[in-house]
């Protein structure tokens, strides 16, 4: 549906484009060359599914969550678990769509931004197992905030370097990579981690990731006996949320909900809301999108708990389905997320990533307003092990002398 | 004919290149960036590259992403490059401004070509505008006679560099190598090869940059470009000044070598 409704290739709506310097153009026509190849090759897609099969673990389960169900006004809660795909969260199904490109193209290095470090973490582990030299670009404070998978990346191989300009987050990480590329192009692919990005990245990940709703929506079928009402994802650049919402867009009955990193709150001016009417259009790294910005179009600097959702800009098909009414977009503040981790982790043993449990804290919202025979499908898109730190800090759980409190 | 168009032509008929220098407006303060374009103007500048910091600049090196943020840091706005053009046009060389594609489109590229025209610069620079996204800026720039420099690269295929340089006005500037801005050991043998690949396309007058730091390089280029660009070497002396007025004296002895490294 959205393929038609494009209005020039590359776009969606409005949205989109290929805002890069020259140098890269060639690169990006190459890439859409064989990407558009591969997707038609039964060699190429054979070889993905073969690794989705036998390598991340797909296809993902479906998990109903009645315990955490009484805290979200008596709906139904089906979690799609993308938590437990190997490495931890949905980035892999893109990434080895990408690495596979890589070899495709007869390129030998990757490249790729990191956040959260989900994302750097997949894209070293497709590198050490296409034999491929990986280096991961990664903001300082998202270095610090995310130790752990700062070492994991490295323990995979990948040489990972901290970013010191800028707000030292993921949109500096972009930059830097986007800089490497330019100088290295000949022999690098950019595996760059979510749909947004100059053509044809929002398309081409969008499609990597959209397994995830094909799966979800023959499973709620095969074991709910029907669709959901709502579908809740977590929004940060939105590749979860595009690869779940994608295949549900022709069914106008299901709602599809994206919940972004409301940080302090809209109104502390410290978030990472794109669609609360602090955004407006306009070009950050290569699409033409939502981006917060001030009169003068310089960034500003997002905010939120959770470093992979804390992103100024947006995927240019959300930026689409929201003005088109036909995705719904909330933010959902720091606390708020924290809370519904803490509640699935003990209602139900499950422990979400922090970006998650934004979508987590949104279905407890949607629950309330369906009420009673609602049924909310929420994309588990990460698990938490990374943010166990950051968790314990938030609730005061480490103490002092390193001892069980008595 | 805009200035910059002029320029070029009265160097061509000098048998020289042209020098073209960059510094961005507000480093270290609005005042002194535009002191010191006067100073490389007075110095041999022929063509200025006014900059506009901007938060995300991702086709610039350390030298130059540090005084972009320190620009911003020390408040800056777009009305600044207007001003540094004017100060440049008076000081007798033609202004063009190089800017990320953002600002210009968040203050109204129409709004933002009248301003230019009034401040006397001839044109924009885009580094990560290409033709194929520019349809506004085309139209603005038509409407108002201005220069819409686009840039070509080592890796422009022969259909991009008949497209690119088929919609540029004024020169075109060619990136001698890949890779971002800051100075190089080397300007390598593919900046000559892309001049030449790109004369065979098009007449416009060809400038070439990134990495140019040394007057042995200017002399170099300038033996197969119309034009050399300098930036992130001119930067780094305000970066590295001890006060004002080491910033100026320094600016204009760089310039003034590089100028005199392009007569031999």
């Amino acid at each position: 549906m959205t393929e038609q409704s494009n209005t020039r290739i590359g776009r969606f709506g409005a949205f989109g484009g290929r805002y890069v310097p020259e140098a890269l153009v060639a690169a990006l026509e190459e890439l859409d060359e064989h990407r558009l190849k591969a997707q038609q090759d039964p060699g190429f897609m054979g070889e993905l599914q073969r690794l989705h099969r036998t390598y991340t673990g797909r296809p993902s389960i479906i998990t109903e969550v009645p315990r955490f169900a009484e805290y979200c006004g008596g709906a139904r809660v089906i979690l799609k678990r993308e938590d437990l795909n190997h490495t931890g969260s949905h980035k892999i199904n893109n990434v080895l769509g990408q690495a596979l490109l890589t070899k495709r193209m007869g390129k030998t290095r990757v490249i790729a931004e990191t956040g959260a470090g989900q994302h750097g973490v997949a894209t070293a582990t497709a590198a050490a197992l296409m034999g491929l030299d990986c280096v991961i670009y990664m903001g300082r404070v998202d270095t610090e905030r995310q130790s752990l998978n700062v070492a994991r990346m490295r323990l995979l191989g990948a040489k990972v370097v901290p970013v010191d300009h800028g707000s030292r987050t993921l949109k500096d990480a972009v930059n830097e990579a986007f800089r490497d590329w330019v100088a290295n192009v000949a022999t690098t692919h950019y595996v760059l981690g979510t749909v947004t990005g100059p053509y044809p990245f929002p398309e081409m990940v969008r499609n990597f990731h959209r397994i995830i709703g094909v799966e979800a929506r023959q499973q709620m079928l095969d074991e709910i006996g029907r669709l959901p009402d709502a579908i809740c994802a977590c929004v940060g650049g939105g590749s979860n949320a595009m690869g779940i919402f994608h295949r549900f867009i022709d069914d106008a009955d299901v709602r599809l909900i994206g919940l972004e990193g409301g940080g302090e709150g809209v109104e502390s001016g410290r978030h990472a809301s794109r669609f609360s009417g602090q955004a407006t259009p306009g070009v950050l790294h290569g699409a033409y999108t939502y981006v917060l910005q001030d009169d003068e179009g310089q960034t500003i600097e997002s905010h939120s708990v959770s470093a992979g959702l804390d992103y100024p800009s947006v995927g240019p098909e959300h930026a689409q389905l929201h003005d088109s009414g036909r995705a719904e977009y909330y933010p959902i503040k720091d606390d708020e997320a924290m809370e519904a981790l803490r509640l699935l982790s003990q209602t139900e043993g499950i422990l979400p990533a922090i970006e998650s449990a934004h979508a987590l804290a949104g279905a407890m919202r949607i629950g309330r307003e369906l009420g009673p025979g609602g049924v909310v499908l929420v994309s588990l898109s990460g698990r938490g092990d990374k943010d166990v730190d950051a968790a314990a800090r938030w609730f005061g759980l480490l103490d002092e002398d390193g001892g069980d409190p008595a | 004919m805009t200035r910059v168009s002029e320029v070029l032509r009265a160097t061509k008929a000098e048998g020289r290149a042209a020098l073209i220098g960059y510094l961005p407006v507000g480093f270290p303060s609005v005042g002194e960036s535009i002191d010191a374009m006067t100073a490389m103007v007075e110095a041999g500048v022929d063509i200025v590259e006014i900059g506009m910091p901007y938060s995300d600049p991702l086709m610039d090196g350390p030298v130059i992403q540090t005084a972009a943020t320190r620009a911003l840091a020390a408040g800056v706005h777009i009305r600044d490059v207007f001003t540094a053009a004017r100060a440049v046009t008076k000081a007798g060389a033609a202004a063009v401004i190089m800017t990320y594609w953002n600002p210009v489109l968040r203050y109204g590229v129409d709004r933002f070509a009248a301003d230019l025209v009034d401040s006397g610069a001839s044109g924009l620079i885009t580094p990560d505008l290409v033709p194929d996204e520019a349809q506004d800026w085309i139209a603005a720039s038509d409407k108002h006679d201005l220069d819409r420099i686009f840039l070509v690269a080592p890796s422009s295929t022969p259909d991009r560099l008949v497209s690119t340089t088929a919609a540029t006005r004024g020169f075109v500037y060619a990136a001698s190598l890949m890779g971002v801005t800051g100075a190089r050991e080397s300007v390598g043998e593919q900046a000559a090869i892309l001049v030449e690949r790109t004369r065979a396309v098009t007449g416009l007058p060809i400038c070439v940059g990134l990495g140019v730091s040394t007057p042995e390089q200017a002399e170099q280029v300038a033996s197969f470009a119309d034009g050399v660009i300098v930036g992130s070497v001119l930067v780094r002396q305000l970066l590295d000044r001890t006060d004002p007025q080491d910033g100026l004296s320094r600016i204009r002895e760089l310039a003034g070598a590089l100028r005199r490294g392009m007569n031999r």
